[in-house]
């Protein structure tokens, strides 16, 4: 049974690492089958694999380059002979995802103190910050990749009425801080610097380093490092000031 | 062992963490791996044991019982209790020793490591310091002025340290590795090489380019002027790794270094050789890089080389370590 894939193409990221890319964008089509064909590599990993890592519309498998030069024959460079593994892989039919995916709803205070960028973003967009709250969290996201910080999020895709630029310079930012670039929208889950320009703050808590897996716990603490996964569908809803600090 | 004074930024560090990119977390460890195994295989230690690796100005350590250590990497002109110790070999230190770094005679980073290790608990099975999460390694950060650091094992006697205060175990690591062209980084190709126009391509191949002070263990900074580019459509976030070499939006280039994002979205020019990322690590703000463009085969042959000189000099040091200690 052959998999009807998506165009894609291969190409070697250095030395010790692969990529293969499904058309750089923005899409939901396409990074699905990035997320099913990266679920499928964490289940039967290529031979020599380090780890893989989906983004938007490519995934990044990395190798270990002694390990893969004792498997081969000798007249193929390790990266022919892993885009012919990776190549292979993609005949098969990916594991079909278990479940419709998770939806998560995000508290976000959208006070003006959690704001900084919010009288910015509705002079440029000449509208109100109510109307920027309103078509913020009228929308369900999706969280295309993770990428940057532990657990940070990169989500979309937001109303082009709210669509703005990141800055110019990259200023510093709290944990918590909701942001917008482009037609993306994130969260900080660490205080960074960073360009995104902050319209809010979740109380949440995106990413908690004390789930430990080789300190005693399980392996499915792996899976509550970070709140959000590749795949999921997000909402945002308005809290107040006092809500904020009570929750 | 305990810091009596702070060095810039001395953190705990190992081969890296690996299988959690998906997440966002990137894999850090040591910036010169290499430096970094040789000084376990000093001490006849495994090579993904924790080490500490230095910057200049550097800690100062007080060891209270005697210990093997060793300093690899970067020549900080080390001092036992005053007196000069060389890099790349095993030292063993007696009770109330003080390990103290002076100036940069050569590189950018030592390795420290003490026999057996140093008793810290893994986060995400490494023992790396993942500054901006604070979490791994020594508390989550760089050392400071009185910490306490457990080591395995905290009693090492030997009786030659009866009449000496320290000695200096008579075998050195050759670490110079690739040192003949000190300047010289090989390159492969990146995805968006081609977004270089052929005048953008020679001066990237001809010119030597400077590492800025704008340096650090996520990424160097290069002096050039703009390099002329073809427009091209922009690209989504996507994976990068160690020794990518990206073009910013104002024509500078950046090198990514051990504490790299996971992911980016600017043109990925070129990638460094895994053989050069040791080099690469131990050359500072200042120094002078020249990028060769090399092909796969002779990337791949040369790590596997230098993975099979490190696995040489393992063997050698795990060899005289028990011959020397069976003499004892």
């Amino acid at each position: 049974m052959n998999h009807s894939s998506l165009p894609y193409r291969i190409f070697p990221l250095g030395d010790a690492a692969i990529t293969i890319d499904f058309g750089n964008c923005i899409d939901e089509a396409v990074n699905r089958e990035v997320i099913a064909r990266f679920h499928q590599l964490q289940q039967e990993p290529l031979p020599g694999m380090i780890e893989a890592l989906p983004a938007y519309s490519s995934l990044t498998i990395y190798y270990d380059i002694v390990s893969v030069h004792k498997k081969i024959p000798a007249q193929l460079t390790l990266y022919e002979w892993m885009k012919e593994q990776l190549e292979e892989k993609m005949k098969q039919t990916p594991p079909q995802s278990k479940t419709t995916s998770r939806v998560i709803k995000i508290p976000v205070c959208y006070d003006r103190a959690f704001a900084m960028d919010m009288p910015y973003l509705a002079s440029v967009k000449n509208i109100s910050p109510d109307e920027i709250i309103q078509i913020h969290t009228s929308k369900t996201y999706k969280v295309f990749m993770l990428g940057f910080l532990p657990g940070f999020a990169y989500m979309g895709e937001v109303d082009e009425r709210i669509a703005i630029n990141r800055k110019p310079q990259p200023v510093n930012i709290q944990a918590g801080s909701v942001g917008i670039a482009g037609r993306q929208t994130g969260i900080y889950p660490l205080s960074s610097p960073g360009g995104w320009q902050i319209i809010g703050r979740t109380p949440l808590k995106l990413f908690e380093a004390s789930f430990n897996p080789s300190e005693g716990g399980t392996s499915a603490d792996h899976e509550r490092l970070t709140l959000l996964k590749a795949g999921d569908k997000i909402q945002f809803y308005s809290i107040t000031k006092e809500e904020f600090e009570n929750y | 062992m305990k810091i009596i004074k702070a060095g810039i930024q001395d953190t705990v560090q190992d081969m890296g963490r690996f299988g959690y990119q998906h997440l966002g977390i990137n894999p850090g460890g040591a910036m010169d791996r290499f430096s970094a195994a040789v000084a376990n295989v000093l001490v006849g230690n495994e090579i993904n044991k924790p080490v500490i690796e230095l910057h200049f100005p550097a800690s100062v350590f007080w060891f209270k019982k005697p210990v093997l250590i060793a300093v690899a990497g970067a020549d900080l002109s080390a001092t036992v209790n005053g007196e000069p110790i060389p890099v790349d070999h095993p030292v063993w230190v007696g009770k109330n020793s003080l390990l103290q770094f002076h100036r940069v005679i050569k590189g950018a980073r030592a390795y420290m490591a003490v026999r057996e290790g140093i008793n810290i608990s893994p986060w995400l099975g490494s023992y790396a310091t993942h500054l901006k999460a604070k979490v791994g390694g020594y508390r989550g950060r760089a050392l400071q002025k009185e910490d306490d650091i457990e080591l395995v094992n905290n009693d090492q006697p030997h009786s030659l340290l009866e009449k000496k205060e320290f000695f200096v175990l008579p075998w050195k690591a050759d670490n110079t590795w690739g040192d003949k062209k000190k300047s010289e980084i090989l390159l492969l190709p990146g995805n968006e090489w081609n977004r270089l126009t052929e005048e953008g391509k020679e001066s990237f191949l001809m010119t030597s380019f400077v590492i800025t002070n704008q340096s650090d263990r996520m990424g160097y900074r290069l002096n050039n002027l703009p390099l002329p580019v073809m427009s091209g459509e922009e690209i989504v976030s996507s994976g990068v790794s160690f020794g990518t070499v990206q073009l910013l939006p104002d024509g500078k280039l950046i090198i990514l270094m051990a504490d790299h994002q996971t992911t980016g979205g600017y043109p990925r020019v070129a990638h460094v050789i895994s053989a050069h990322h040791s080099k690469l690590a131990q050359m500072r703000a200042g120094d002078k890089i020249h990028f060769h463009l090399t092909d796969q085969p002779t990337a791949e042959q040369l790590f596997i080389k230098q993975q099979k000189h490190l696995l040489q000099l393992q063997n050698a040091c795990t060899f005289k370590l028990e011959e020397f200690l069976s003499n004892k």
